[in-house]
C-alpha cells in the first residue's frame, strides 16, 4: 500500500459514491413531480425510497471525502498547498456549500411525509430544487479542481498564480468534463438504485413486494438507458477537446499508452447496453401480448452484435508474430476501416437506434393502436427508421473515408441529429398512436425472471468498473505531472504503472465500492423490520 | 408447452455459435486473404456468444427448452449412458485445452507495441528546440495563397521521397517498398486512414527529424527501422516531404481550426 494507491483507492470510492448522491435527487425530483402531475402515489413513494437509500450513502461519501483530503494533505502537501492556493476561494465555498447541502438534503428527506399535499407538495418540491442546485455546483467545482490539474489555466508556465480565479476554474477542460460527468453520474445512479430494485426484488417474501420492486427496477433501467442515449456523443465531445487542447495528451489517450484500454472501455460499453436490451426484452414477458413481437428480437440482437464488432474493433490490432508476418504489417486492410472514429461513431448510432426500438417494441408489448391511421403511422416509422439508417452509413462511409480529418469529426454531428430525430419523431408519432389504444393483455409486474435481474446487476457492475478505468485513464495521461507541464509529480510513484496493475487497483475498488452499496441496500432493509421483544421491557403500571 | 423443433434449441445455439465462428475464418482467412487476428476473434466470438444467448433465453419457455436438456442430462436416470459420456468427455477437453495452452512454444511473445506514441511537448532537432504544441509547417500557407509556388514545393518533396523514403515506404505511399518485408515492425502505409491522415504535420515532423531512436519510453521495444532524418536531410526538405505525403495521397493533416 504506497501512497499513490491509497490515494487512488479512496479518491475513486469518493468519486463513485459523490457521483450517485449527486444523481439521486436528479431524478428523486423529476419522478416527485411526475407523482404530483399525475397524482399517482407509487411514484411518490419510489422517490421516497431512493431518496432513503442515497441518505446513507451520503454519509459515506462524507466519510471518504475527508479520508480523501487527510489523505492528500498527508502525502502529498506540496501538491495540495498549491491547488489551495490557486483555489481557496472555491475551496471555502465547498465546505460551505457542503453543509447546506446536508442541511437541505435532511430537510428534504425527514420532511417527505410532513410537506404532503396541496401548497406543501410544492415547498417540498423547491428543497428538492435546491438540493440538485447545491449537488450539482459541488461537482462543477470539484471538476474545476480536477481539470486545471490537466490544462492550468490563469498560470504563467513557472506556475505562478495571476490571481483570477474565475480563469482557474472555467479552464479548457472544465465544461467538457461537467457534461460527460453530469450525463454519466445519472446513467450511473439509475444503475445503482436499478441494483438496489433487483436486490429488492430477489428477496422478496410475497407477491406485492415482487411486482412493486420490478416496477422500480423498470424504472431504474428506464433512467439508465435515457441517460446512456447521450453519453457516447459526450465522450466524444471530450475527447475531440482533450486532443485539441494537448496533441501530446490525445495521443496518450487514444493511440499510446492507454490506447488498449479503450479496448475494455468498449468492452465494458457493450456489457452496459446488452444487459439493458436484455433486460427490456426479459420485461415483454410481464404481458402476454408480446409475444407478437418476440420473432424481431432476434434481428435487433444481430445489429447490436455487429454494432459491437465495429465499436470494440480496435485500430492497432493486437498480433501474433506469425499473424503480423502473414497480414504484412500491424494495419488490417478490411478490419482497418473500423478502426477509426467515423466507423465507430456509425456503429454507436446504430446501437442508439435499436436500443430505441427495443424500447419501443416493449411499449407495444401490451396494446393494439385503435387509431384510423395505424397503417400510415408505422409506414412512417418504419420509412423513418429506414431513411436514417441509411444517412448514418452514407455520412459515416463518405465523411470517414473521403474527407480530411477536420470534416471526420464534424461529422458526428449529423449523424448524431439524424439518430436524435428519429427518436423524437417516432416517440412523438408512436404517442399519438398510441393515445387510447386497447390494452389487449394486461402486465404483470412481478413477472419477470430472476435473470434479468442479474442483468440489473451486472450493469451496476459494469459502470462501476467502467467508471474507475475511464477515471484513472483521464487522470494517468498527465503521466508524471500533477499539473500538466507545470507542477512535476517528484515522488517515486510518478511512472505509469502497468495495464494489469492499474486493472487490479480499479477492481479492488470496484468490490469495496459493491460491498458499501450491499451494506447500504441492507440497512434499508432492516430499517423496516421491527421484532417484538416479548418480555424484555418492564410493564409499564 | 414446448413444441417439437426439427432441431433442439441448445443444438441451434451451438451451431450457430460455431457457424458464425467458421464464417469469420471462412470470409476473412480464405475469401479474402486477410487472416482475422486471433486476440479479435475471441472478443468477437464473447459478443457473439452473449447475444445468441441472450436471444435465446429472453423467454420463459426459450429458457426452458435450453436448459431442460441439460437438466435432463444431469438428473433422469434413462440418459445414464450419454451422462456417463459426457462426464467423461468434458474433462478430457479441459485436460486438452490445459495441455495445449501451456505447451511451451516458439513464438515470440506478443508485443504490444504503439503504433502512434505520444509526441513529447518539446524537442531538440538541429540543435533546436522545438515546441510541438504551436510547430506548423511554414509551407502550409502556400496552398492558398499561392498555389503554383505551392505545386513547386510539393514536387521537390516529390523528388526527396524517392531519393530517401520510397525503399521503404513504397512508390505508391503504401508502405510496400522493396525493403519493406525484412522489417518489423513494418514501414508504415501512409495511404491508410489510420497513419498520417490522423495526425498533425508536427508530429510527424517530430517522427521524420528523430527517426526510430527518437521514439519515446513507451514505445516499446523501439525497434524501429526508421532512420534519423536530420542527420541527412534539412529542416526544409523535411516540412516539403510532408507535403508531398498529404498532397499525393490526397488526405489532409490533422488541424483543428474551424473551417
Ligand atoms: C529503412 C526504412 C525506412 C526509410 C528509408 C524511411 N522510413 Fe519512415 N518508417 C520506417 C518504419 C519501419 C516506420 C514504422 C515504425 C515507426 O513508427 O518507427 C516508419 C514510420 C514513418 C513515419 C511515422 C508514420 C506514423 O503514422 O506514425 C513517418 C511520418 C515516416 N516514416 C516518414 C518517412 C519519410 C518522410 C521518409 C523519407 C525521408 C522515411 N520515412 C524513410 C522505415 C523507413
Ligand atoms: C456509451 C458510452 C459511454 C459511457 C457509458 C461512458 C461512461 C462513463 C462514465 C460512467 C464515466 C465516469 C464519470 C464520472 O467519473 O463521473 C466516464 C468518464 C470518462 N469517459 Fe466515458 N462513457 C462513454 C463514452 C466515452 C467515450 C466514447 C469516450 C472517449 C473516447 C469517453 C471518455 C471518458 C473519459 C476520458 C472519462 C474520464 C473523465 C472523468 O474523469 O470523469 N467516454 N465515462
Amino acid at each position: 500500500m504506497n501512497p499513490r494507491v491509497a490515494v487512488w483507492l479512496v479518491a475513486q470510492l469518493h468519486l463513485w459514491l459523490g457521483a450517485f448522491v449527486v444523481a439521486v435527487p436528479m431524478f428523486v425530483f423529476i419522478i416527485e413531480t411526475i407523482g404530483m402531475m399525475t397524482r399517482d402515489e407509487r411514484y411518490d413513494n419510489m422517490a421516497y425510497e431512493f431518496i432513503k437509500v442515497s441518505i446513507t450513502a451520503y454519509s459515506l461519501t462524507a466519510i471518504m471525502g475527508g479520508l480523501l483530503s487527510f489523505c492528500l494533505v498527508l502525502f502529498y502537501p506540496d501538491l495540495f498547498k498549491y491547488l489551495a492556493l490557486i483555489f481557496k476561494e472555491s475551496m471555502f465555498a465547498y465546505a460551505l456549500l457542503f453543509f447546506a447541502e446536508s442541511a437541505v438534503l435532511y430537510i428534504y428527506y425527514y420532511g417527505w411525509h410532513w410537506l404532503q399535499g396541496g401548497n406543501r407538495k410544492w415547498v417540498h418540491l423547491t428543497f428538492g430544487l435546491l438540493l440538485n442546485a447545491f449537488g450539482i455546483t459541488l461537482m462543477l467545482l470539484a471538476n474545476s479542481w480536477t481539470t486545471f490539474m490537466m490544462s492550468p489555466a490563469a498560470v504563467d508556465a513557472a506556475g505562478v498564480f495571476n490571481g483570477n480565479t474565475w480563469e482557474a476554474i472555467h479552464n479548457f477542460l472544465w465544461n467538457p468534463i461537467n457534461i460527460h460527468r453530469v450525463v454519466a453520474n445519472v446513467a450511473y445512479g439509475g444503475s445503482i438504485v436499478g441494483a438496489y430494485a433487483g436486490f429488492k426484488f430477489l428477496s422478496a417474501k410475497n407477491k406485492e413486494e415482487r411486482a412493486h420492486y420490478d416496477w422500480v427496477g423498470y424504472n431504474a433501467n428506464f433512467i439508465a438507458i435515457a441517460a446512456l442515449l447521450p453519453l457516447p456523443f459526450a465522450g466524444y465531445y471530450l475527447t475531440a477537446e482533450l486532443y485539441a487542447y494537448s496533441q501530446q495528451m490525445g495521443i496518450t489517450l487514444m493511440g499510446g499508452v492507454f490506447a488498449w484500454i479503450f479496448i475494455i472501455q468498449a468492452v465494458l460499453i457493450g456489457a452496459l447496453f446488452l444487459s439493458a436490451n436484455y433486460y427490456l426484452w426479459c420485461g415483454m414477458g410481464r404481458s402476454d401480448g408480446a409475444s407478437r413481437y418476440n420473432g424481431r428480437i432476434k434481428f435487433i440482437a444481430i445489429v447490436l452484435v455487429a454494432a459491437f464488432l465495429v465499436w470494440f474493433t480496435p485500430h492497432t490490432l493486437v498480433l501474433t508474430n506469425s499473424e503480423l508476418k502473414s497480414l504484412g504489417g500491424p494495419y488490417h486492410k478490411y478490419l482497418g476501416v473500423f478502426g477509426i472514429m467515423p466507423a465507430k461513431n456509425t456503429a454507436v448510432n446504430f446501437l442508439l437506434t435499436f436500443t430505441f426500438m427495443s424500447f419501443m417494441f416493449y411499449r407495444r408489448a401490451n396494446k393494439v393502436a385503435t387509431v384510423s391511421w395505424a397503417t400510415t403511422g408505422n409506414a412512417i416509422q418504419i420509412a423513418l427508421f429506414t431513411m436514417g439508417l441509411i444517412n448514418i452509413v452514407t455520412l459515416g462511409v463518405y465523411y470517414g473515408y473521403f474527407t480530411n480529418t477536420v470534416y471526420k469529426v464534424a461529422a458526428s454531428i449529423p449523424q448524431v441529429l439524424t439518430t436524435l430525430t428519429i427518436i423524437i419523431v417516432s416517440t412523438v408519432i408512436d404517442t399519438l398512436m398510441y393515445k387510447g389504444a386497447k390494452d389487449v393483455a394486461p402486465l404483470h409486474w412481478g413477472r419477470m425472471p430472476a435473470r434479468s435481474q442479474y442483468a440489473l446487476f451486472l450493469l451496476a457492475v459494469s459502470f462501476t468498473w467502467l467508471m474507475g478505468l475511464m477515471g484513472y485513464v483521464r487522470s494517468g495521461i498527465r503521466q508524471h505531472w500533477h499539473v500538466s507541464n507545470i507542477f512535476r509529480d517528484a515522488s517515486p510513484d510518478a511512472y505509469t504503472p502497468t495495464l494489469g496493475y492499474a486493472a487490479n487497483v480499479i477492481t479492488v475498488g470496484t468490490i469495496i465500492f459493491m460491498a458499501m452499496v450491499i451494506f447500504v441496500f441492507w440497512l434499508s432493509t432492516i430499517s423496516g423490520k421491527h421484532v417484538v421483544a416479548k418480555g424484555y421491557w418492564k410493564e409499564q403500571a | 408447452m414446448t413444441k417439437k423443433r426439427l432441431i433442439p434449441r441448445l443444438l441451434q445455439l451451438v451451431l450457430i455459435i460455431i457457424g458464425v465462428y467458421f464464417g469469420f475464418i471462412l470470409l476473412f482467412d480464405v475469401a479474402l486473404h486477410q487472416i482475422i487476428p486471433k486476440s479479435l476473434l475471441t472478443m468477437y466470438m464473447l459478443f457473439v456468444v452473449a447475444g445468441t444467448a441472450m436471444v435465446f433465453t429472453f423467454t420463459e419457455e426459450g429458457a426452458q427448452e435450453l436448459v431442460g436438456p441439460i437438466k435432463a442430462l444431469v438428473e433422469d436416470p434413462s440418459k445414464k449412458m450419454i451422462r456417463n459420456v459426457v462426464f467423461v468427455i468434458v474433462p478430457l477437453l479441459a485436460g486438452y485445452y490445459t495441455y495445449t495452452s501451456m505447451l511451451p512454444s516458439f513464438e515470440a511473445p506478443m508485443e504490444l507495441r504503439t503504433i502512434h506514441p505520444a509526441p513529447p511537448s518539446k524537442f531538440k532537432a538541429f540543435g533546436k528546440s522545438y515546441n510541438l504544441t504551436t510547430l506548423q509547417n511554414p509551407y502550409r500557407k502556400f496552398e492558398k495563397e499561392d498555389p503554383a509556388k505551392f505545386k513547386g514545393l510539393v514536387k521537390e518533396g516529390g523528388d526527396v521521397y524517392i531519393k530517401n523514403c520510397q525503399y521503404c515506404h513504397g512508390d505508391k505511399l503504401d508502405g510496400n517498398g522493396p525493403y519493406a518485408s525484412g522489417l518489423n515492425p513494418t514501414p508504415l502505409n501512409f495511404q491508410d486512414v489510420g497513419t498520417i491522415a490522423q495526425l498533425q504535420e508536427s508530429f510527424l515532423f517530430w517522427r521524420i527529424s528523430t527517426g526510430g531512436p527518437g521514439l519515446p519510453q513507451e514505445a516499446a521495444p523501439w525497434i524501429s527501422a526508421m532512420p534519423v532524418w536530420q542527420d541527412y536531410l534539412t529542416e526544409d526538405e523535411i516540412w516539403k516531404v510532408i507535403l508531398f505525403l498529404y498532397n499525393y495521397t490526397g488526405r489532409a493533416p490533422r488541424s483543428w481550426a474551424n473551417e
